[in-house]
């Protein structure tokens, strides 16, 4: 197992930069790669994504594996699969990480499978042991009600990573950094499942995973008219609106609103969840919120243990007044 | 079209938290006895999905389970639902895996099965959350796969399906055979009808061991395993919640913003 050295991450491109998530991994590469002593790599994988090869080296890559092929302008996971899985028979490393995004969600089970090796999805935390020198890697399991921390047997040792869960360096523009081109032989023949079609359902105003302040909503209010007050207490904070996922399987509001652990992490400064229980698939979504506030008519919600802020109430009698005082509060 | 769909059987996962306790001297999870077993409400939804399949286009569901605690009512439910066929793998040796093992005796399972046209998965069991079987049996059977599907259809010898994506859904055709893993946003499951289950009693579960599926001791269960447990454990919370005390409900919510004020959060 000597013949593997170093650290992976994938460096995902969204909107012709690098992503939050590449940042991320990027710091948590540099680090496990230094107690390691060795280097910490990127795979930049895109369409005319040469040029970031830069950045990410700015971000702690010591050396930036690049495919850059007009097939890859947005994601395939025939050729993305194909990509990666020449970019670590080259790099040859112990450690592969990407993010727990649609694209790593997809990509790092087959990748593993494909090499044969372990793979833990959806870690918070990663750290190398002394000791053994192997990759800790700490996930929720059982909805977020337990923590497990697993090694691998095999390599790589894979992971993905949770968006938020680790720290990105400060970008430093002098650090030096290899940039190695790799061939990958794509071809669209190699394309089995084929994205013919995006459709984007993107809510106005400020997006969940940015906002400071999110007034989330659960089965607990009802239906969709009260998502009206729970916009407009968002508009005078200056925040988004989020969801259980009741209201959105139920149509009161987009899919793309659900936070949880099948939907999105958020860390905003402020949570307000109205008529949400507190259910450990929801909060691991939202844990990361600095200050959690509840409305619930259940004084035994579970939601009552993960906030520091709450009313025992029917959010139809608590929320009118609430936001009344709000609006007087802020001014607006 | 024959279509497989691996389900598992999973403690309640919206069972209360405090349900799901650590031994922390074992390290193993140590579940109330009031939480009963279901399937995993994924892999209901991929039932469902082929099950819609079957509505439109005729064809035959095989549902694999691997696991030796399944509880027959429990596990009979997708042919109560309409599934025609379910096959379990329960054997010790299949017993205590990781992901990598257990998509290595399905895929088997399913070699042995032979005729597939689409296999359906959960996106993640509901207790490990590991999100890989699906992707790995595909992976192991070389065939195509699409993740986290909200919608299935079939039309020309290929799939269309959609496929969540955080701001929206892409649209992935697929040829066949593929392997599909399915999201909640395909929609509820189905109940099953009284019919349905009556029928379900005539069905007798095919049993395969380890040593049908042909694959060695050494390659699945524990044995078989690329990762290791080393370490289970609760996450700590802080829980200092202040309730609000007021005489109405309105009052409450008055005083709730006065003390965000106050804690500088507004
Ligand atoms: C594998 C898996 C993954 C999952 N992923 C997610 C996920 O990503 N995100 C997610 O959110 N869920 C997820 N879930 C579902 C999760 O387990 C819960 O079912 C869900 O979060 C419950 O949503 P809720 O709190 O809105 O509804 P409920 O649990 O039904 O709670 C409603 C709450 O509203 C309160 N209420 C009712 N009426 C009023 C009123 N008038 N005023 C004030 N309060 C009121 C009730 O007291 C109750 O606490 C997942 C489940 C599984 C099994």
């Amino acid at each position: 197992m000597s013949d593997y050295k170093g650290v992976l991450v994938l460096a995902e491109v969204a909107q012709g930069k690098l992503a939050p998530i590449a940042l991320e991994l990027l710091g948590a590469g540099h680090g496990l790669a230094q107690q390691l002593g060795e280097q910490c790599s990127a795979a930049l994988l895109g369409n005319g994504v040469t040029a970031l090869a830069q950045e990410a080296i700015a971000y702690g890559a010591d050396r930036v594996y690049v495919v850059d092929d007009p097939l890859l302008q947005d994601y395939q996971s025939d050729l993305y699969l194909a990509a990666m899985d020449k970019i670590i028979t080259e790099a040859s490393p112990q450690i592969v990480l990407l993010g727990q995004t649609s694209i790593g969600r997809d990509l790092a089970p087959r990748l593993a499978f494909r090499r044969q090796t372990g793979l833990s999805m959806d870690c918070v935390e990663l750290s190398i042991d002394p000791e053994t020198r192997l990759l800790l890697q700490t996930r929720p399991v059982y909805g977020g009600n337990a923590r497990a921390t697993f090694v691998s047997e095999s390599r790589p040792q894979m992971a993905t990573v949770r968006a938020k869960a680790m720290t990105p360096l400060e970008r430093d523009a002098s650090r030096q950094g290899e940039v190695v081109a790799v061939a990958a032989g794509l071809s669209p023949s190699m394309i089995r499942a084929k994205v013919v079609h995006r459709v984007k359902e993107e809510v106005e105003g400020i997006k969940l995973e940015d906002a400071q302040v999110i007034v989330g909503g659960g089965r607990g209010v009802g239906g969709p008219e009260a998502f009206k007050q729970l916009e407009e207490l968002a508009r005078i904070l200056g925040g988004a609106v989020g969801a259980s996922r009741p209201p959105c399987d139920s149509n009161w509001v987009p899919a793309s609103l659900q936070i949880g652990l099948t939907g999105k992490v958020v860390t905003p400064e402020l949570y307000i969840a109205i008529g949400i229980s507190g259910a450990s698939q929801h909060m691991a979504g939202c844990s990361g919120a600095r200050n959690i506030v509840a409305i619930n008519k259940n004084p035994e919600a579970n939601i009552f243990n993960e906030a520091s802020y709450g009313v025992v109430g029917d959010f139809r009698q608590v929320l009118p007044a609430f936001i009344a005082k709000v609006r007087e509060l802020v001014g607006k | 079209m024959n279509m497989i769909v691996c389900v598992k059987q999973v403690p309640d996962p919206e069972a209360p938290p405090a349900s799901f306790q650590v031994d922390a001297a074992s390290g193993r999870m140590v579940i109330a006895p009031s939480v009963n077993p279901v399937i995993s409400p994924f892999d209901e939804q991929a039932v469902e999905a082929a099950l819609r399949l079957k509505d439109a286009h005729g064809g035959k569901i095989t549902v694999l389970s691997l696991g030796k605690d399944a509880v027959p009512h429990v596990i009979k439910k997708p042919l109560a639902m309409g599934a025609d066929e379910l096959i379990l793998l329960q054997d010790d040796a299949l017993e205590g895996g990781d992901s990598w093992s257990t998509a290595f005796a399905l895929a088997h399972a399913i070699k042995k099965i032979g005729q597939y046209d689409l296999i359906f998965c959960g996106r993640q069991a509901a207790d490990w959350d590991a999100g890989q079987v699906g992707s790995g049996i595909a992976e192991l059977l070389g065939v195509p796969s699409v993740t986290l599907a909200r919608k299935v259809e079939v039309s020309d010898g290929k799939a269309v399906v959609e496929r969540v994506v955080p701001d929206g859904y892409e649209v992935v055709e697929v040829s066949l055979p593929a392997l599909i893993t399915v999201s909640n946003e395909l929609g509820e499951p189905r109940y099953p009808t009284l019919r349905g289950i009556m029928a379900t009693k005539k069905i007798e579960p095919i049993v395969w061991t380890a040593a049908d599926l042909g694959v060695e001791a050494s390659q699945c269960g524990v044995a078989g395993r690329r990762t290791r447990l080393l370490k289970l454990f609760k996450p700590v919370k802080e829980g200092r919640c202040q309730l609000i005390q007021a005489d109405s409900p309105a009052e409450a919510g008055e005083k709730l913003a006065l003390k965000l004020r106050e804690a500088k959060l507004l």
